[in-house]
């Protein structure tokens, strides 16, 4: 029942999303467009090149890669705040962003002229991200046992701090990149193909499985390190899991659509505010939640403006801030 | 005065008439103007327009130093000198008497102005009209202001018979594309104003509202809207070609790029406003005129 209804809201979210945009591209045009690239079919030819051109090329790859990378951000975010105890945590806390920013900014920099077309950027984006998160764990973990989850975040913020300061260095030494590199930062959907929703969608599953199969040890891990010992569940290894799934999709995600903030942290929370507290609920519907907010999202990015397309990061900021700010609230009004 | 000394007298006139103009002449510079006498000697120029301006106009020899991103003419002294994050201290180590510069970033003028050297701002104008009186401003502060007002008077005829000759269509358009991620200029812009000298309409315009003159275009507006003619001035700083704009998923559908209506610019020559806009003129307008056939 849950999952049907997830699945039709992530349709209508879909649907909206291939309707809407600057081309103004009619319904019927739309449809004759997706019939004629089905596969087996042959159900006649699509009504005007370019519209088709539009639909398929432009609008379809950007709507499947917002749902891809919303449902992974948001299921990121939801397990890290899980995995850690944090309801602050979003996808981004052991330093990914940092990491795959200073990836990027290495590869804009000293790359060849288009490497902003080309694979470099985002193989580049995904080493730094993982990278980052490899030395954050590492330099977590040499805390010792005492340090727990809370050595590894501020491990994180460590490792995080350092690759901006590398990231603002290069930038000053090649501030002719700074416009590439800051586009590149606030996030965008505005160059989606096909072949970078091929390239993300392996991570993306894999990460999607692997969280969803922990989804029962965090809600364990929710009565704290000791307690979900004493109950049987590896802390380490589950915290580990979720934290190699959650960099490996994050860092995907991110080496083809930007750093885009606040999915990861909004869309966990209203589910939990809506749905409570348990995360065989949350990480689910979180994917659910964050594929739809990140087409509709997208959908805003590309009309609001229209011809001119807004970053995505700032769309989505625009909404989660005040949606956070409600959060905030209503965690104050709880507690009392 | 008797006959004999009256001679002499004109005769010693003639000479030292004779001798000032020999004086005058040899003191000329190249191109056969000399700057005035109290005309800046070293001047620094942190703009890249401004130095190809300077040596057009026959300033060359007045020029210590030029800022890291201006490479022409080739003989003109490159230094390290940033023009986007000019430092006040490393120009004023050229003991500047007029440092040019296209804006004032943090202070930058202000400091100068307190070390006594004068400053002269020239930033990205709108129009050639403004262009062509920066290049007149540059005469007047560097001692050849005749010379740039020759320049002016060349670039001027020589892009309106340009424009002439191309002889645009009413209702054509133009896509005039800065980077890979879409971003344009609309005809608010210099380049722009180039563009409806030859009755070009551009796609950019659409954005207008959006402000600064430099909208990051959505694609499927691009798509839409089919322009008539596409610039491409991301060729070197982004590794762009008519070849890779063919093969981006849903371009190859665009009527520019079936007929192959791909203009590669040069991007030094697409972004700078000095006495090479007649180059970038005559590319669009080569272009221009292949579209009426």
């Amino acid at each position: 029942m849950r999952w049907g209804a997830g699945a039709a809201l992530m349709l209508a979210a879909a649907t909206v999303g291939t309707l809407v945009g600057p081309a103004g591209i009619g319904a019927a045009d739309v449809a004759r467009t997706l019939l004629a690239h089905l596969p087996l079919l042959d159900a006649g030819t699509p009504a005007d090149p370019l519209a088709d051109g539009i639909v398929w090329d432009l609008r379809l790859p950007r709507v499947v890669l917002a749902g891809l990378v919303g449902a992974m951000l948001a299921a990121a975010g939801g397990a890290y705040q899980g995995g850690f105890r944090n309801p602050l945590a979003d996808p981004y806390l052991l330093g990914i962003a940092a990491g795959a920013g200073f990836g990027a900014t290495l590869a804009l920099a000293y790359g060849p002229p288009d490497s902003g077309a080309s694979l470099l950027l985002p193989l580049a984006a995904f080493a730094g991200g993982s990278v980052s998160v490899g030395l954050a764990w590492g330099l977590g973990r040499s805390a010792g046992p005492a340090g727990g989850s809370v050595a590894l975040i501020l491990a994180g913020i460590t490792v995080a701090s350092f690759f901006t300061a590398l990231q603002a260095l290069v930038l000053q030494l090649h501030s002719d990149e700074i416009r590439a590199v800051y586009s590149w930062i606030l996030g965008q959907l505005s160059g989606a193909t096909w072949r970078q929703v091929a390239m993300v969608l392996p991570y993306v599953a894999f990460s999607g499985a692997l969280l969803l199969l922990h989804a029962w040890r965090l809600d364990v891990l929710r009565l704290g390190d000791e307690e979900a010992a004493a109950l049987g569940v590896d802390v380490g290894r589950t915290r580990a899991a979720v934290v190699v799934a959650a960099t490996v999709g994050t860092s995907a995600a991110v080496a083809v659509s930007g750093l885009i903030g606040f999915v990861g942290i909004v869309v966990p929370h209203a589910i939990r505010l809506a749905l409570g507290a348990s995360y065989r609920t949350i990480l689910p519907l979180s994917i659910v939640g964050g594929a739809v907010f990140l087409i509709l999202a997208d959908v805003l990015a590309r009309s609001v403006f229209a011809p001119t397309e807004l970053p995505i990061g700032v769309v989505t900021a625009m909404f989660g801030a005040p949606f956070f700010a409600l959060v905030l609230r209503s965690t104050a009004r709880s507690v009392q | 005065m008797s006959n004999a000394s009256l001679r002499q007298a004109v005769a010693g006139l003639a000479l030292l008439v004779s001798l000032a103009l020999v004086a005058c002449g040899g003191a000329s510079s190249s191109g056969g103007t000399h700057a005035a006498a109290d005309a800046p000697r070293r001047i620094v120029s942190l703009s890249a327009t401004a130095t190809e301006t300077l040596y057009a106009i026959g300033a060359g020899p007045q020029v210590r130093a030029v800022d890291d991103q201006s490479d022409f003419p080739e003989r003109a002294p490159r230094t390290k000198l940033s023009a986007l994050q000019p430092n006040a201290e490393a120009a004023a180590a050229y003991r500047p008497d007029l440092v040019v510069t296209t804006g004032d970033d943090r202070g930058f003028v202000a400091t100068l102005r307190k070390l006594g050297v004068p400053v002269l701002v020239q930033p990205a104008p709108r129009t050639l009209d403004e262009a062509y009186a920066q290049i007149a401003r540059l005469g007047a502060a560097t001692g050849h202001a005749a010379a740039a007002k020759r320049l002016v008077a060349s670039m001027r005829t020589r892009i309106e018979a340009l424009v002439e000759r191309a002889q645009p269509a009413r209702g054509l358009s133009v896509y005039h594309e800065l980077t890979p991620e879409a971003f344009s200029a609309t005809s608010q812009t210099f380049i722009g104003s180039i563009y409806a000298r030859f009755g070009l309409r551009n796609v950019a315009d659409a954005a207008k509202a959006a402000g600064s003159g430099y909208p990051q275009l959505s694609r499927e507006h691009i798509l839409r809207a089919n322009p008539d003619l596409i610039v491409l001035a991301d060729v070197e700083c982004c590794g762009q070609s008519a070849a890779k704009v063919a093969r981006r998923p849903g371009w190859a559908r665009l009527s520019a790029v079936r007929a192959d209506r791909i203009v590669e610019l040069d991007d030094d020559v697409a972004s700078r406003w000095g006495p090479r806009v007649t180059e970038l003129v005559a590319a669009v307008a080569d272009v221009v005129a292949d579209l009426e056939r």
